[in-house]
């Protein structure tokens, strides 16, 4: 399930729901992410979270549904804010539930990962000397890099 | 028959264009994305600003991750922006 919203989200309800009448599950991984006070050396009083409405939900399906193929997930849940937010405000929820915790544990930071280098949403800072656009990083990029299958060598 | 599309522009790139959504007819011989974004860097000091380093510009048509090699024919929405910081 993917939802994009403006809204706070209440990580036990939203898992109670994902989970509710499944007793086939048996581990449920989660990734929270926050707000932080600092960028660099620079603190940051705020930020504001843009993203393409649209595109950034049809990504969010693909790489839920990819986690799907390639893990055996019971119930997985992405939840990703926009609009203004404030340090230790939560950012973006990933649940991944499954009868088994490694298959849970992997497939949550797979999603988190691929979500980082691949859905259309950018990080506008407020810092003292004004509005900041978030720089990718390329730590981003290395960490969505490994979980990339190398369909030749599969092949084989 | 001319090909409408509708353009997209999304944190700083939207900044320095000074738009935030357009609609283009480009001319017949701008067959690619790379052509396209040249002919666009034409339209105003904010598009040429906006592009002046492709290495930071991401370009989706009808919401798919293409690169500057793509064809834009038949494309009804394009969107320009810097690498994604979501998450």
């Amino acid at each position: 399930m993917i939802r994009v919203q403006a809204e706070d989200f209440d990580i036990g309800a939203e898992i109670a729901a994902l989970c509710a009448g499944n007793t086939k599950i048996g581990g449920v991984a989660t990734f929270v992410g926050l707000v932080r006070d600092i960028a660099g050396e620079q603190t940051v009083g705020a930020m504001t979270l843009e993203h393409y409405p649209g595109m950034t939900e049809k990504k969010l399906a693909e790489i839920e549904a990819e986690a799907h193929i390639r893990w055996p997930l019971d119930a997985s849940l992405v939840i990703h804010r926009y609009g203004r937010l404030e340090p230790g405000d939560q950012i973006v929820l990933v649940v991944t539930a499954s009868a088994h915790r490694t298959a849970a544990l992997e497939a949550c930071q797979f999603l988190i990962d691929w979500l980082k280098t691949e859905a259309p949403f950018w990080k506008l800072e407020e810092t003292p000397d004004g509005g900041k656009w978030v720089d990718a990083r390329a730590t981003d990029g290395a960490a969505a890099e490994r979980w990339v299958v190398d369909k030749s060598e599969a092949a084989e | 028959m001319s090909n409408s599309i509708n353009m997209l522009y999304f944190a700083w790139l939207r900044e320095r264009a000074g738009v935030a959504e357009e609609t283009i007819e480009p001319p017949a011989e701008v067959a690619t994305v790379g052509e396209l974004l040249d002919w666009l860097k034409a339209r105003s000091e904010g598009h040429a600003a906006a592009l002046a380093d492709l290495s930071v510009v991401r370009v989706a048509v009808d919401q798919e991750y293409v690169q500057l090699d793509h064809s834009i024919a038949g494309a009804r929405e394009i969107a320009l922006f810097p690498p994604v910081t979501g998450g």
